[in-house]
């Protein structure tokens, strides 16, 4: 689960680091008033979205007067913003965050993530701030620091140091990094984060070490003990459809293509997915209805699967292990006479009581159309899928 | 015996007096796994299908000679439940529960690295179909009749892919030693490498399968395992083809994150490392045939 800039730095701030005095504001009055209380004359408006690149694409905006403040925020509340991170749709910005502005002597980059092939927490440093990490390592592989923290005993003071000085900080500045490298470190730890990044951190003209921006990632397995990370989530950040599939418990991402599908297990709706493709199709979905899939279930995925115009022909695949195909054929049977579903349905089952099952859907008289294998069902909703794209012209 | 379980292989459930964790065990038993009993903390004494309960793994071990565990517990518990295992003297752990916390796992994983290698836990899972050897044990919760006894080694992420790739064997007369569901989270017991490293090592098994996916360094690091140290053809299909970076695909585990976890990058690596791809999933047991053709 990702949060937003300033809550990230919220939490961040309780852990030791230092930020820019900063305020939220949901309207342009809103937002002058956090800038004349925040005082200066310099602040920074920046959009709220889950999304990195936000400079880029014009939502992060240096503002020196009251009035510009105000003219930033009108034309960043409301605005669909989107970044080369945010995907074609763009992300809704509905808040901005006022933030004073920092004179930056120095850009750094500290990241602290979970790394698969060691199973530790590895802590990313580069004193080439600002850049994109990717491109970084690409570029300047050399130009990057990793340490590895032992999840026993956790960030040591010297790992601290260590990190310190691969980032090129002055020793002068040298408490003040342990203590943020430190403070990033617990928080990702105690709150059962995967990702906290800070891109820029930076050391101010007067010598401060201040997060200028934050990026947090949550362990969405952890969130039943952060009832206070839980509460941080913004669907508004989220494609709806991905929101309306997790209410239900059911596991859907949006994809470009016009195949629909519904399919029991992560790996075989993936795998079937690929056969789509290979068949010259695209598919519009992922949708891993999982396991015990009752009628109830297999009613609300279909009406999420069809919820997306663009869908032309639907795939149904499932191998039953714990599911029965029988029930599985009631619920498609339910479904489709339910929604009254007008785009071709081609159904594949197979394992556990599948006899029964493509019983129920060859009694049904429902204009289904049935495969044995998984290829032949890749086949034949391709080609569903063509002649619906023939007939519309 | 087959890796990791037999016939003989004394089996306890973890999470026995729950409704999923009953449910799993009349499979096993049904299927001719040994069951000996299971555990529930506070229902020790009690006696759930006929069989003890215990109010610890090590009653069970001392009492029933348990060897093997699975897991049921709800995930907020089940990272205690496989270090109680560990600690215990159990010898092969599978956690089917899904939904573990990802530091809950780094902490068993530190906590299984503790011991010294010949007397360390194999754990598979969590997140995970479980293990089988046909005809002999289910230690899992896959549809044990799709299975048929043979010689081919399978370890996957998936449980339906899985079960899709040992139907495809058997509709073509082929069979399994063991299939061994490793889960799709991002930390997890064992790795396709750990499994293949058995799988060589077993007389029974003459072709492995590996079904893996998208995400994560683990199905590189087992091609160069096979380059460097298998005599058996090593076969593998990656699923996630259409898969966009940055998305995860179901499994916690299923995300691009970084440079050579894509299927495409994968299955050019794997390619290299000379093992055999299947180029559809479709043709999972096809490939297989092929492969045990020409030995």
């Amino acid at each position: 689960m990702n949060i937003h800039e300033y809550q990230a730095k919220e939490i961040l701030a309780d852990y030791g680091v230092k930020i820019a005095e900063g305020g939220i504001a949901y309207s342009v009055e809103d937002a002058a008033q956090r800038a004349r209380e925040i005082e200066g004359d310099v602040w920074v408006v920046k959009a709220q979205v889950h999304s990195g690149a936000r400079g880029k694409a014009g939502g992060i905006k240096v503002c020196k007067t009251l009035s510009e403040v105000e003219a930033a925020a009108e034309e960043l509340l409301g605005k669909i913003l989107v970044t080369h991170q945010s995907g074609p749709a763009g992300k809704l910005c509905s808040r901005v965050y006022i933030e004073a502005g920092t004179k930056i002597a120095k850009e750094i980059y500290l990241s602290f993530l979970i790394d698969r092939s060691t199973e530790r927490v590895i802590m990313v440093g580069s004193a080439q701030g600002g850049m994109e990490i990717e491109t970084l390592a690409k570029e300047h592989p050399e130009a990057i620091e990793k340490i590895y923290i032992e999840p026993a005993v956790g960030l040591q003071d010297f790992q601290a140091r260590k990190m310190a000085f691969a980032l090129g900080l002055d020793s002068s500045l040298l408490n003040h990094a342990v203590k943020t490298i430190k403070g990033c470190y617990r928080a990702l730890r105690d709150l059962d984060a995967n990702i906290l990044e800070i891109n820029p951190l930076v050391v101010s003209s007067n010598n401060e070490i201040i997060a200028l921006d934050a990026k947090m990632a949550f362990d969405e397995n952890a969130l039943y003990r952060r009832h206070k990370i839980a509460e941080l989530r913004d669907n508004s950040q989220v494609d709806p459809r991905e929101v309306a599939a997790a209410e239900v418990g059911l596991s859907y991402v949006g994809l470009d293509g016009d195949i629909g599908c519904m399919i029991n297990g992560a790996g075989l709706a993936m795998a079937t997915m690929d056969m789509i493709k290979l068949a010259g199709g695209e598919p519009a979905n992922f949708l891993d209805v999982g396991g015990g899939a009752s009628a109830e279930r297999t009613e609300k995925a279909f009406r999420l699967v069809l919820a997306d115009q663009n869908v032309k022909a639907m795939l149904v695949n499932i191998f039953a292990g714990i599911n029965r195909c029988d029930w599985i054929a009631e619920g498609v049977v339910q479904a489709v006479k339910n929604i009254g579903m007008q785009v071709p349905l081609i159904v594949r089952l197979s394992g556990t009581n599948v006899k029964e099952g493509r019983k129920i859907i060859a009694d049904s008289g429902l204009k289904i159309i049935t495969a044995d294998t998984l290829a032949e069902a890749a086949e034949k909703v391709v080609a569903a899928r063509n002649r619906v794209v023939a007939q519309e012209g | 015996m087959a890796i990791l379980i037999d016939e003989k292989t004394r089996i306890i459930v973890q999470g026995f007096t729950g409704k999923i964790g009953t449910f799993h065990a009349q499979e096993m038993i049904e299927y001719g796994s040994n069951v000996a009993g299971g555990v529930t903390p506070g229902k020790g004494g009690q006696i759930h299908l006929g069989l003890p309960v215990f109010n610890t793994v090590k009653e069970a071990v001392q009492q029933v000679g348990a060897e093997a565990s699975i897991v049921f517990v709800p995930p907020a518990f089940a990272a205690d439940s496989i270090m109680e295992a560990a600690d215990a003297g159990i010898r092969y752990c599978v956690s089917i529960t899904d939904g573990i916390p990802t530091r809950d796992m780094m902490t068993v994983k530190n906590f299984l690295r503790r011991f010294p290698k010949t007397e360390r836990m194999m754990l598979t899972g969590p997140n995970c179909a479980g293990t089988i050897s046909p005809n002999r044990s289910m230690l899992g919760i896959m549809p044990g009749h799709i299975y048929t006894r043979g010689n081919v080694g399978v370890v996957g992420r998936s449980g339906t892919l899985g079960y899709e790739a040992a139907d495809q064997m058997r509709l073509l007369g082929i069979g399994i030693s063991t299939s061994v569901g490793i889960g799709g989270d991002p930390i997890i017991g064992s790795s396709h490498l750990d499994v293949l490293e058995k799988l060589e090592l077993d007389p029974e098994t003459k072709v492995a399968l590996m079904i893996g996916e998208i995400g994560g360094p683990m199905e590189v690091d087992a091609g160069i395992f096979f380059k460097e140290n298998m005599t058996k053809p090593l076969v593998a299909y990656i699923a996630g083809l259409t898969a966009p970076e940055g998305r995860r695909m179901g499994h916690a585990g299923a995300i691009i994150s970084s440079a050579g976890e894509s299927a495409a990058e994968k299955v050019a690596t794997l390619k290299e490392l000379g093992v055999t791809i299947c180029p559809t999933p479709s043709l999972m047991g096809q490939t297989v045939a092929e492969v045990l053709a020409k030995l």
